[in-house]
């Protein structure tokens, strides 16, 4: 018998209603927060600790009833599984075609490739960077790039896109480094018309994103539509990289140069990847220059001394 | 004494079997086991609540043993299971658990059918209590879910059964 049992009768009436009553307020309580508020997710985790073991049990008379299903194949369970064989066979080697096809085209891709590409193309190698900061000088076209000096870039090195030039590196830090755009104010480009070669230098007009093709006299074989492409001739810029394009083409005789407006082809203002070009071999330093701005140093020296 | 009060009698002297925290938890959990059975479609819907029925013959026979305070902690669990809303098994058991100790006494002068009629009420408001948080909560109530309140009342008799012979065994084997 229950020892408890003598306190039965305490156990019941009011006892029970009193405990209805805090049970019953404690769940709209606890519905009510977990239906507005979602606090309860924790406590619901911690809990189903508990219960996870007895839903794990529950799904075991399901994969035993699936195994005995597997391990007792009737005859029309193989009829059909001979078909589904059959068929994936026939998929097999349907695919098995195809994929050689695919692998055929593949190195028939590559070689074409191969043909296509520009040589002087292949001799750089470039490195991909991401922005990392815009310029917030609405008056500087420059973009910050996540490597610096810790992957060896250096000054001077071009910067473009998979369409065109870009900008070229104006100043690296440790891990950083500032990339001036074409459209910066004064930032000078030697190019060549396309279409004809004739050689010209375009220069970034700093307030738009717009190029302009300055001191070309106005009898000078610019159009509009022409594609302008780096020249390669100071050394810096290597050759044949799509740059601008010539979108207004103004001729007023009262001015000896024509008024030029370029739009740059790259995504100046847009990407997020850019590419960093590898240093151009140097070339052979123009003796003559060389040994005129050495003179005029060493003037501007003994000056000083003076 | 007419044969109704004997039946009573007797079945008051079954019912106040000794019977084992053991013997209750096990059939909690095989109950919770039995909910979470992959029941799927109709079936789902004729589902019995075989957690409420456990619970509420426990309330009815043993209530100071099981009472509201544990259906609501089972009903806890069951919101954890089934992934409703906290309270809401909880909230419907607490009901059924109150429900099952204010009819304890009554519930042993009836015979087994009579009994099934008053579950069958006591299991209706449990299911009536769910369905209206659902409402609440959601804006709608799926009618074929008190299909299980009616399976769940069949259940009753043979669990009424089942679990009297699996007392009075003990009691022989002792």
């Amino acid at each position: 018998m229950d020892s408890t049992q003598s306190f039965r009768f305490f156990n019941r009436g009011p006892s029970s209603v009193v405990r209805l009553v805090f049970f019953a307020a404690l769940s709209l309580l606890l519905l009510f927060v977990d239906a507005r508020y979602r606090y309860l997710e924790s406590t619901r985790s911690a809990l189903s600790i508990l219960v996870t073991p007895i839903q794990r049990l529950a799904t075991v008379p399901g994969a035993l009833w699936q195994m005995a299903g597997d391990l007792y194949i009737t005859q029309s369970r193989q009829h059909s599984l001979i078909a589904e064989n059959d068929e994936l066979n026939r998929r097999h080697q349907l695919d098995a075609a195809q994929l050689l096809q695919y692998q055929t085209m593949q190195s028939e891709n590559q070689q074409l490739r191969n043909l296509a590409a520009l040589p002087l193309r292949n001799e750089f190698t470039a490195q991909l960077v991401e922005i990392t900061y815009a310029e917030r000088d609405v008056f500087k076209r420059r973009v910050l790039v996540n490597k610096g000096e810790n992957t060896s870039i250096r000054i001077g090195q071009v910067v473009m896109d998979d369409i065109g030039i870009v900008g070229q590196v104006t100043r690296v830090y440790p891990w950083l480094s500032e990339v001036t755009l074409i459209t910066e104010k004064d930032h000078a480009v030697p190019v060549q018309v396309l279409r004809n070669g004739t050689r010209a230098i375009v220069f970034g007009a700093g307030d738009t994103s717009q190029l302009s093709l300055r001191y070309m006299p106005v009898s000078s074989d610019v159009q509009i539509d022409d594609i302008l492409v780096t020249s390669g001739i100071d050394g810096i810029y290597p050759p044949g990289i799509p740059v601008a394009k010539v979108i207004t083409v103004e001729r007023d005789p009262a001015y000896p140069f024509a008024h030029i407006v370029c739009l740059p082809l790259a995504g100046v203002d847009k990407n997020r990847h850019l590419l960093i070009l590898s240093e151009m071999p140097k070339l052979p330093e123009r003796p003559l220059e060389q040994s005129a701005s050495g003179d005029a140093e060493k003037r501007a020296k003994t000056r000083r001394k003076n | 004494m007419s044969a109704q009060v004997k039946a009573a009698i007797q079945a008051r002297s079954e019912i106040q079997l000794p019977v084992s925290n053991t013997f209750i938890l096990t059939s909690v959990l095989a109950a919770l086991f039995l909910n979470g059975l992959p029941w799927e479609g109709i079936w789902l819907m004729l589902r019995p609540d075989f957690v409420a029925v456990v619970l509420l013959y426990w309330c009815m026979h043993k209530p100071w043993r099981l009472g509201v305070g544990i259906s609501w902690s089972v009903g806890i669990i069951a919101d954890v299971a089934d992934a409703s809303l906290f309270g809401q098994h909880a909230l419907a058991y607490t009901l059924l658990a109150f429900g099952g100790v204010v009819l304890n006494n009554r519930m042993q002068m009836f015979n087994l059918r009579q009994q099934t009629i008053q579950v069958f009420g006591i299991l209706a408001l449990t299911y009536a209590v769910y369905a209206l948080v659902h409402w609440q909560v959601n804006g709608y109530v799926v009618w074929l879910y008190f299909l299980g309140c009616l399976t769940s009342t069949l259940l009753w008799p043979p669990l009424c059964i089942m679990f009297q012979a699996m007392r009075q065994k003990r009691v022989d084997r002792e």
